[in-house]
């Protein structure tokens, strides 16, 4: 029986396959691509007839907040990045202190973009609000476009928050280590995709006013 | 880069990761700099120019695409010409009604 056992979890152990795992994680992620990226597309669709109203729908934004998200965001992706190269060194501790790290850097993110958008709602501005409603055609679509995407990215970070947390306990059970780090991979993988999304975010909500 | 081979699996200089992040903090403080200046038509580009590279270094180095096998560039690619088909034909629909 024992011999059986032995045999099932060799079994089970050749059908792990990281190299699956990660082919797995791209062709999830390029979805991902294409639903941000259609988005885009529908930014560069309106921006060609409304330019001037989405430069001055850009001006009202704060650079300098998007500009201390930029920064966190790409920190981040370093913390995750180095998170995945002590685990590989066999450093676990190493390891779940940078995790833990991204995490901070995840929350100070959520927290200037909620004080970003509850400056926006104090104005008034909102998606269908009156105030909104008064503004230029453009700078309603620019708006419109601003808290879509904005907001489907903070989902995403808010996702890949719960997901480093996930893999955090993991590690810390000892079910993601050196020798089967694929999980943790993933996981950084979705990261930098929420880092790249937020790279283009960036400057063509912030910087084209 | 005198990487060790094996297999698949590179492990990466902390120091490559640094030095990218660097790179990349500099390319934000350059277009948050440059969006300062006026230059209306050529804003836009500048700033989706400037994203692109930022966006190439991620890919790279820290989505380890320079390290992996040639088949993650090779689907990153294929994506990419997707996409641009899908722009190009959105525009051209959009531009000839």
């Amino acid at each position: 029986m024992s011999h059986g056992t032995a045999a099932a979890a060799e079994h089970h152990h050749k059908h792990h396959d990281p190299e699956a795992n990660k082919i797995g994680m791209w062709l999830f992620l390029f979805t991902e691509v294409l639903l941000f990226g259609t988005l885009f597309i529908a930014y560069a669709m309106y921006l060609t007839v409304h330019r001037w109203d989405f430069m001055a729908g850009s001006a009202q934004l704060d650079k300098l907040m998007g500009g201390a998200n930029t920064i966190i965001l790409l920190t981040s992706s370093l913390t995750m990045a180095l998170a995945i190269g002590a685990l590989e060194r066999g450093k676990k501790k190493q390891s779940l202190i940078l995790l833990t790290t991204t995490l901070l850097f995840a929350c100070g993110f959520l927290g200037i973009k909620s004080v970003e958008w509850s400056h926006k709602f104090h104005l008034g501005i909102w998606p269908k609000s009156e105030t909104l409603a008064a503004f230029p055609q453009g700078e309603q679509i620019f708006y419109g476009l601003y808290f879509t995407m904005t907001g489907l990215h903070a989902l995403h970070v808010i996702i890949g928050a719960v997901a480093i947390l996930i893999t955090m306990a993991l590690i810390g059970r000892g079910k993601v280590h050196q020798g089967r780090i694929d999980l943790l991979e993933n996981t950084g993988l979705y990261w930098h995709l929420v880092d790249l999304v937020w790279i283009f975010l960036f400057p063509l909500f912030y910087l084209i006013g | 880069m005198g990487m060790p081979k094996d297999k698949d699996h590179h492990i990466v200089p902390y120091s490559i990761y640094f030095n990218v992040w660097l790179a990349l903090l500099a390319l934000t403080v350059i277009t948050v700099s440059v969006s300062y200046i006026d230059m209306r038509n050529v804003a836009i580009l500048t700033a989706v120019l400037i994203a692109t590279v930022k966006c190439t270094l991620v890919l790279l180095y820290f989505m380890h695409i320079r390290f992996g096998k040639p088949l993650y560039a090779f689907m990153i690619l294929a994506v990419l010409v997707t996409y641009a088909i899908f722009i190009g034909l959105t525009f051209a629909d959009y531009g000839y009604r």
